[in-house]
């Protein structure tokens, strides 16, 4: 199964190497990708910006997906995403701050993946604080929290790019909206290694998460280590959150979408959909992306467009069959 | 009572203001179930609690075979002892069998994948419940009363020595409610041992070889069902009038006045 999610990535990284609004065909892309010596536009073009794309997308999908899946086993509720709940919109406030205050005190973009890091962790223990940090928390206060939430990090993101140098309209427009035009080839590195670090939190922890799924008493019971569980799940969420922010923005409802098909697909058992989520993830936000480049003619779509036309009328349904069955309070 | 498999002394717990236990005592031996009556909000789920490690008692004792249960390592001591809490919450769609089988947890190495003798346990527990029919049937889709019979079956799986069940009949048919006592009592013929919480005082006195009423924090009495389940301590524990009359199978009926 997990073989079959590999070759779906591997299959929408092809397409989205070998499509694109400049016209430069399947053929010409796998040519350019072969013979890294074949100078000429559509070498430039496949090398230096779909291939950075694509494996954007890839990483940036994979990462938000990945905290879904471990922040819906931690909520106990399969309509948490770090989008949905705040986290994202921590992160690239943050993000944000440290770019256009960077300008004053001579900081580097570098800082942006740490900075957005530390706003992810920041926003995760505002919405414990808030939520209260034992036992289930309530659908409702989760998602008040997080809309909340996401309403005043939009309007400082806001502030502060009119305070700085990010003034721009366009700029901070596909911030918020969550874009992968922007994705430097510099941060790639980054990314990849907060999705490393993110996923060796994670991973072993696959049957914990099981286990808290049932309640925190239950995993102690069985003889999880559940504050310990719950930092290092927490702490694997900011990274991969504040990577994936730092790159693309606040795309949304990745981290609900892939991991809700894929229980459906596959079963709730997380040492089987924490890894799925990932390579699940990547596919499709290389998919999205591919046609978000592609579907109009001449002009591009912001990724995150796409995603929130997916994702949201998804949520509402969730959300309808979650109060259907009486879990809102 | 250092030869017990769990020993309770002097056991106190504040919850807020409140003192939810003052200095209980209470002991279970090795092949014995014992049931824990008392009104709600007497302590019964906070005493189950603490015997399992979830909760720390301000003051007192908890021996579990002996060693004081803080001793214990968190998966050796979810080894020896399981609990069957009064009602889970499932938020995902996990299978019967999936949710017996994470009772194989604390056995498991360190990625945590079973093996043979892990899916034994498992459906050799399923089986004991009559349950083996819902294996692959989502929880979401069971009525209450299957989905406590899979979290005993859970608590079956683990393999434990003291099994701790907290109204684990109250939502189950009367069919259902035998089953699971007989199951509990076969647990403690091959050398277990079970401390239940229940309302039902009729099938505690018949299930349990002794009895323990629990009011305003402390163990009011222990002993066999005849002995605890007389009209004066039924009082003092329920504020209830009762009289009780001898079942036919020898078991003491409470029949309740007013």
């Amino acid at each position: 199964m997990l073989a079959a999610l590999a070759a779906l990535l591997l299959a929408a990284l092809a397409v989205g190497l070998a499509v694109g609004p400049s016209g430069v065909g399947p053929g010409e892309a796998l040519r350019a990708l072969l013979d890294p010596e074949a100078a000429g536009p559509a070498g430039d073009i496949v090398r230096r910006i779909r291939l950075p794309r694509v494996a954007a997308a890839a990483l940036v999908g994979a990462s938000l997906s990945l905290a879904g899946v471990c922040f819906q086993a931690l909520l106990r509720n399969p309509l948490a995403d770090p989008f949905v709940l705040g986290i994202s919109g921590g992160a690239a406030l943050a993000g944000v701050a440290v770019m256009s205050l960077g300008a004053w005190i001579g900081a580097g973009a570098g800082l942006v993946p740490i900075a957005a890091f530390a706003g992810a962790l920041g926003a995760t223990a505002l919405l414990f604080g808030v939520a209260g940090w034992r036992g289930r928390l309530s659908a409702t206060t989760l998602l008040l929290t997080g809309v909340v939430f996401n309403a005043f990090a939009s309007a400082a993101i806001v502030f502060l790019a009119s305070l700085g140098g990010l003034s721009e309209g366009t700029s901070i427009f596909l911030w918020l909206i969550g874009t992968l035009s922007a994705a430097r080839p510099a941060l790639l590195g980054a990314l990849a290694g907060l999705l490393a670090a993110g996923l060796a939190c994670a991973l072993p922890l696959a049957r914990a998460l099981d286990l808290l799924a049932l309640g925190e008493d239950t995993a102690a019971q069985l003889g999880v280590a559940v504050e310990r569980a719950k930092r290092l799940v927490l702490l694997a969420t900011a990274l991969v959150v504040g990577g994936a922010v730092s790159v693309s923005g606040l795309i949304g409802f990745v981290g609900l979408i892939v991991p809700h098909a894929l229980r459906l697909l596959f079963g709730p058992d997380h040492r089987l959909l924490v890894p799925a989520s990932v390579l699940g993830g990547g596919a499709f936000l290389v998919a999205c992306d591919t046609v978000a480049r592609t579907l109009l003619p001449g002009r591009e779509l912001p990724v995150g467009a796409i995603t929130a036309l997916v994702g949201g009328p998804l949520f509402l349904l969730l959300l309808r069959r979650q109060s259907g069955r009486g879990a809102l309070p | 009572m250092s030869d017990a498999r769990l020993a309770l002394e002097g056991v106190a717990l504040r919850l807020g203001p409140r003192p939810v236990l003052a200095g209980a005592d209470l002991g279970v031996a090795p092949g014995e179930v014992v049931g824990l009556l008392g009104r709600n909000g007497s302590g019964k789920t906070t005493l189950l609690r603490i015997a399992c490690g979830l909760a720390e008692p301000d003051a007192g004792s908890v021996l579990l075979e002996g060693r004081p249960l803080a001793a214990w390592g968190r998966r050796e001591r979810a080894r020896a002892v399981a609990l069957v809490p009064q009602e889970t919450h499932f938020p995902f769609p996990f299978t019967v069998a999936e949710v017996v089988l994470m009772g194989r947890a604390p056995h498991l190495g360190w990625m945590g994948f079973e093996g043979r003798h892990d899916l034994d346990a498992a459906r050799d527990a399923m089986t004991q419940l009559g349950i083996e029919a819902l294996a692959e049937r989502s929880v979401l889709t069971l009525s209450g009363g299957e989905r406590q019979l899979a979290v005993v079956a859970r608590a079956l799986a683990q393999e434990p020595r003291l099994l701790l069940l907290d109204e684990p009949t109250a939502f189950l048919d009367l069919r259902h409610r035998l089953d699971v006592l007989a199951r509990v009592r076969a647990f403690a013929e091959a050398g277990g041992s079970a401390l239940v919480v229940s309302h039902d005082l009729g099938l505690a006195a018949r299930a349990c070889d002794r009895l323990a009423l629990l009011a305003d924090g402390r163990i009011l009495a222990v002993g066999r069902p005849a002995e605890v389940l007389v009209p004066p301590l039924l009082r003092a524990a329920f504020a209830i009038e009762a009289d009780v009359v001898t079942g036919p199978d020898g078991t003491p009926v409470v029949v309740p006045v007013r």
